[in-house]
């Protein structure tokens, strides 16, 4: 067999078929853990959202449902991106692959550019949790104490889900950045393709975390 | 308290005795079971010690009826004792009709008592033998938990919400008052002492030393300084409801759920007023949070609870 | 079980190349793909978090003798039992079985050559290192007051000390398990030789594969809380924060929504190992193979469903406290299980008492009364009154020291001499074993009294009458300590002047006694093929007549005590 002398080979495997699905099963593995950190975060919204349903109202009202859509349409296109960077490397065609992952790069880049206008108008408007949260901008005598303290709670979760998010999507683009590299180097062939397709996982189970946070967040309650 | 060495508290409330039963049946379950297996280990070691290198133990698989009779018996007794369980900590839950209430708040590191008549204790807590006590608790900063293991009881104080525990003192003395949450620096100092007396004796404490305002007195006129007067007026002229009777009747909220009025709800509606509103009012109310401490929420919620049972008298 | 390539590379008795010399100097260990050789390298580093921890048990000890807090002030004694919280569950009990035991073993137990990861394999010691050295520079910076429970909101809010940096190193830490637990349990599916079917794994196996299980779904959730604590601390986010309508028992929600699965990741591989070791020293399969593998998944799986025994007294619902309690009581019958089918093992067994089997009789014995004890803190109606006392010190202190580490030094004296290729002393082996079981009873037994008596947790101060018990206490910890330093100072003689061991030293059936002691840098120079079920003792006198092989000094053991 040709396999057990394919340069892809990690010599602790037998062949590539078992190479592959061990790659596979770890990153399905991973992205079950990675289900357990957000489930984390959702749980503590859930909470939340029962208890102070009007704050959420209110707060969910403070955020941008174009640009929020805008990302939602942007990231379904990266994963379509994306899944066919991972079919041009089952084909082998590495001008193709590469393009691919280029512009999967770019429409997370386009996401990441929209959501720091959005982080940076949230900031204009005091809407930023930590100390200085409603101690300026148009809404400091907007809400009296117990609202205020319950949105910001809202704004609590919106950051720390976003930002954790955001923090996922630029590791990926990280990732892709290698992964041209690699590219370049011809390392991906129609027999060997694993870290592609893995990627293409990670970076789906990222755009379905987003698919949840978007009507979670921005869609509380109508318009 | 008894100076000799024991291996449990004093049995100083109705919860004891149970609560000790429990432990004590725990115990014997686990001395048999524990014993078994000891006796069995001890006995096949020195039974089956090995003898020579070329020894073959004979091919033992497994049983599946031992493996189905040790584990449905050890089951249904778990069951059984999980109902024990269930069931005493769901009498030690609920309060019982009538109890004497005493309000106590945990900061940190000291316990402050309020007797509703007016007396104030810190980190001394004076009940009458006999009858049930309910402590209703708050904290002022982080967790703590109220612990008196002669009782047997143990509620945690919580910032921002009320916890409640009861118990009845079967014998007079003085015990231990433990704080049993870690709560920083002096955790280990904030500890006082339960006096458990005679009725007539505790009646005499009550009404001694320093008469100051009682907790209604203190309630009502908070109400007034603080302007709650303005809209709660004692008949529906005012801009909010009236308070007249309104403890633990059931009411409808405008969002259509129904609610009875307990302190919990009270508390909220005085910090959190938009949260809960009494149908057929408007959303006015000014929050309170951050201006008033939680024993003056006590007295307030005390005042309030008084209204209306002069009234019916 | 083997074929005739491992029998003939098995009568070589390896002390030519190894592992170990095939490759010299700092750079080898510290950037090594080899799973023994990361095992190796945790060993190191979690002995080291054993020994920042035990030292501040001996001081919590030392003060607690007199009723004043006459050794060190509050806080010093808040730091030390923070200190020493975090450094033994975080950074000793969850890495110990799975990480050095299982890194060495595993693979070759089922007949691979690494990990399916090696890389990620390294990366996870690297981050127990990060960690704990975040961890420690916490300690030295000041330390950390909160208790290793991070409870809010004195946590967020209120602690004066380095509690972002410790959360920053616990955080950290948590991939070192995260990973691990990929990496098992991908190699366990994927990786297992021919032949070696689930059910004729041996069952430290599948207890290393329940635990990888938790360890991936359990620990992210303490990821995100800590993360969310270290938010609220630094940036005053407030999620945790009652001034804001936030709820302080959320996070005991989340924390122990891991914390409780975490206690069955430290516990389960130690089941593994006691499999192992009993079936091995009573020369005789283990009774009820398929029930005590059932067995180690029910437990994981249970275990997510218990997390609100820990919260009965916090005035959350007296129904959702019900149900907790109820699972809790159904958690027992597994581990039941184990313990009494470990037991029926030894029944008409060839029972030896060397070192490894004294550390996993007394586990048996230990751990039934720490088990046993946990269910009188299930039973809501006494939980009230034990719930933060010494009496739940106790419970735990049975489970995880008389129950873990006894595990672990059992698979630690029964693997050494095939992965050191030394034998460790075993007069040595039998005082430390003795004193351990001994001074463990000592330190903890009484603790069950002080805790019934109502003696709180935490406390650095305490009544006069509790003292006595306390003295006890302390006195039981001397006689512990003394046999820990003792065991550790005989393995590490062993390391350089110890009798360099057989192939085979205790007689034992598995994969990893058929290869040469210390293992080769690959495990195996040609793919075993498996034929027989795990603790195929009874079968083994059978085969070594039937074969006319060269095998027949490998297949004797060598009495080396």
């Amino acid at each position: 067999m040709s396999d057990s002398h394919s340069p892809a080979l990690h010599h602790h495997f037998e062949d590539l078929g078992q190479q592959y699905e061990a790659s596979n099963m770890g990153m399905w593995a991973f992205i079950a853990q990675e289900i357990m950190f957000f489930g984390g975060l959702f749980g503590g919204y859930a909470v939340y959202r029962y208890q102070y349903f009007d704050a959420f109202v209110e707060g969910s009202h403070h955020l941008p449902i174009e640009w929020g859509a805008l990302n939602t349409v942007v990231l379904i296109g990266s994963s379509l991106t994306v899944a066919l960077a991972v079919r041009s490397a089952q084909q082998g065609k590495q001008m193709a692959i590469f393009n691919w992952i280029v512009a999967t790069m770019i429409l997370g880049a386009v996401f990441l550019g929209v959501k720091t206008i959005e982080y940076s108008h949230k900031f204009h408007d005091g809407l930023v949790p930590g100390s200085s949260f409603l101690t300026y901008g148009p809404y400091t005598t907007a809400y009296d104490a117990a609202m205020a303290g319950h949105l910001k709670i809202f704004f609590s979760f919106y950051f720390v889900m976003t930002g954790m998010h955001a923090l996922h999507m630029i590791i990926g683009i990280g990732i892709m950045v290698f992964l041209l590299v690699k590219i370049r180097r011809g390392a991906f062939s129609a027999e060997y393709y694993n870290p592609v397709e893995n990627f293409g996982l990670y970076w789906h189970f990222v755009d379905i975390v987003w698919i949840f946070l978007f009507p979670l967040l921005y869609l509380i309650g109508g318009r | 308290m008894s100076s000799e060495f024991q291996l449990h508290p004093d049995l100083a409330s109705t919860f004891a005795l149970p609560v000790d039963a429990l432990y004590f049946l725990l115990i014997f379950l686990s001395v048999i079971i524990s014993g078994g297996i000891f006796i069995a280990i001890v006995v096949f070691c020195v039974k089956y010690r090995r003898r020579s290198e070329d020894e073959s133990p004979k091919e033992i698989h497994g049983s599946l009826p031992l493996e189905l009779a040790w584990s449905i018996i050890p089951m249904f007794m778990a069951i059984g004792v999980f109902a024990l369980g269930a069931d005493l900590y769901f009498r030690m839950y609920r309060s019982p009709a009538d109890p004497i209430e005493i309000y106590a708040v945990g900061k940190q590191w000291m316990w402050k008592i309020q007797h509703p008549e007016g007396k104030r204790e810190i980190n001394e807590l004076h009940v009458p033998i006999n009858q049930a006590v309910r402590l209703t608790l708050a904290s002022e900063d982080v967790i703590h938990s109220f612990f008196i293991p002669a009782f047997r009881v143990k509620r945690d104080v919580l910032p921002g919400r009320y916890t409640t525990m009861w118990f009845e003192a079967t014998q007079i003395g003085e015990f231990h008052l433990f704080c049993a949450e870690y709560c920083g620096t002096q955790h280990s100092t904030m500890i006082g002492k339960v006096f458990v007396m005679e009725e007539e004796d505790y009646q005499n404490w009550l009404v001694g030393g320093v008469s100051g305002e009682s907790m209604i007195e203190a309630g009502a006129r908070q109400f007034k300084q603080l302007g709650c007067a303005t809209c709660h007026k004692s008949d529906t002229s005012g801009r909010g409801p009236s308070l007249e009777g309104i403890f633990g009747r059931a009411e409808k909220m405008t969002s259509g759920e129904d609610i009875v009025a307990d302190e919990d709800y009270l508390r909220e509606s005085i910090l959190n007023p938009q949260a809960k509103v009494l149908n057929g009012f408007k959303p006015i109310m000014p929050t309170f949070q951050g201006q008033i401490s939680e024993e003056t929420l006590l007295q307030l919620i005390t005042y309030i609870k008084s209204l209306g049972e002069a009234a019916e008298e | 079980m083997s074929t005739a390539t491992i029998e003939q590379q098995a009568s070589t008795n390896g002390h030519g190349e190894n592992y170990l010399n095939v490759e010299h100097g700092i750079k080898s260990w510290l950037l090594t793909l080899d799973h023994k050789r990361i095992g190796i390298l945790y060993l190191v580093t979690i002995t080291v978090f054993f020994l920042i921890g035990g030292l501040a048990a001996s001081l919590i000890r030392l003060e607690l003798m007199t009723p004043q807090g006459d050794l060190v002030e509050a806080h010093t004694f808040n730091k030390l039992f923070t200190m020493h919280g975090v450094a033994m569950i975080f950074f000793f009990l969850i890495p110990s079985v799975p990480a050095v035991l299982g890194n060495m073993v595993l693979p070759i137990m089922i007949g691979a050559r690494d990990v399916a990861f090696p890389r990620l394999n390294l990366l996870s010691w690297y981050c127990l290192v990060a960690g704990g050295s975040l961890a420690t520079l916490a300690i030295i910076m000041g330390g950390v007051d909160t208790g290793w429970t991070f409870y809010t909101p004195y946590s967020s809010t209120y602690s004066n000390s380095y509690v972002t940096l410790a959360l920053a190193g616990v955080f950290i830490n948590g991939f070192s398990s995260i990973l691990t637990g990929v990496n098992f349990m991908t190699t366990v599916h994927k990786m297992r030789a021919p032949g070696m079917t689930w059910f004729r794994l041996p069952l430290f196996i599948w207890a290393q594969y329940a635990t990888s299980l938790i360890m991936i779904l359990g620990t992210p959730v303490v990821a995100i809380t800590l993360l969310l604590l270290a938010l609220e601390r630094t940036l005053h986010i407030g999620i945790f924060d009652p001034a804001l309508g936030g709820d302080p028992i959320l996070f005991q929600h989340l924390f122990w929504f891991y914390s409780h699965p975490a206690v069955y990741i430290m516990i389960v591989p130690g089941f593994g190992v006691i499999s192992e070791v009993i079936a091995c020293f009573s020369r005789k399969r283990i009774f009820g193979y398929s029930f005590v593998a059932f067995s180690s998944m029910a437990i994981a799986v249970l275990g997510f469903l218990v997390w609100g025994h820990h919260m009965f007294t916090t005035g959350q619902s007296v129904y959702a406290g019900m149900v907790f309690s109820f699972i809790t009581f159904l958690i027992a019958v597994p581990t039941a299980i184990k313990i009494f089918n470990w037991t029926a093992t030894l029944y008409k067994g060839s029972i030896s008492l060397e070192s490894p089997m004294l550390y996993a009789l007394g586990f048996i014995g230990l751990f039934t009364i720490g088990g046993l004890t946990g269910l009188f803190l299930s039973t809501m109606g006494t939980d009230i009154h034990m719930h933060d006392t010494y009496f739940v010190v106790a419970h735990f202190h049975y489970v995880m020291v008389g129950g873990m580490v006894m595990a672990f030094l059992s698979g630690l004296h029964f693997w050494w001499p095939k992965f050191i290729g030394r034998m460790y002393p075993e007069a040595m082996g039998k005082a430390s074993a003795s004193l351990i079981f001994v001074g463990f009873n000592l330190t903890f037994f009484p603790q069950f009294v002080l805790g019934y008596l109502g003696m709180p947790r935490r406390y650095h101060v305490y009544p006069d009458e509790f003292q006595i018990l306390h003295v006890m206490s302390t006195g039981g910890a001397t006689v512990l300590g003394l046999g820990y330093l003792i065991l550790i100072g005989s393995l590490l003689w062993s390391v350089f002047k110890g009798p360099r061991a057989p192939q085979n030293p205790w007689g034992a059936k598995g994969l990893e006694w058929e290869i040469q002691t210390p293992p080769t840098l690959h495990n195996f120079e040609t793919m075993p093929i498996v034929t027989e079920e795990a603790y195929a003792y009874d079968n083994r006198h059978q085969a070594a007549q039937e074969e006319e092989s060269t095998t027949a000094p490998a297949q004797q053991e060598e009495e080396v005590v």
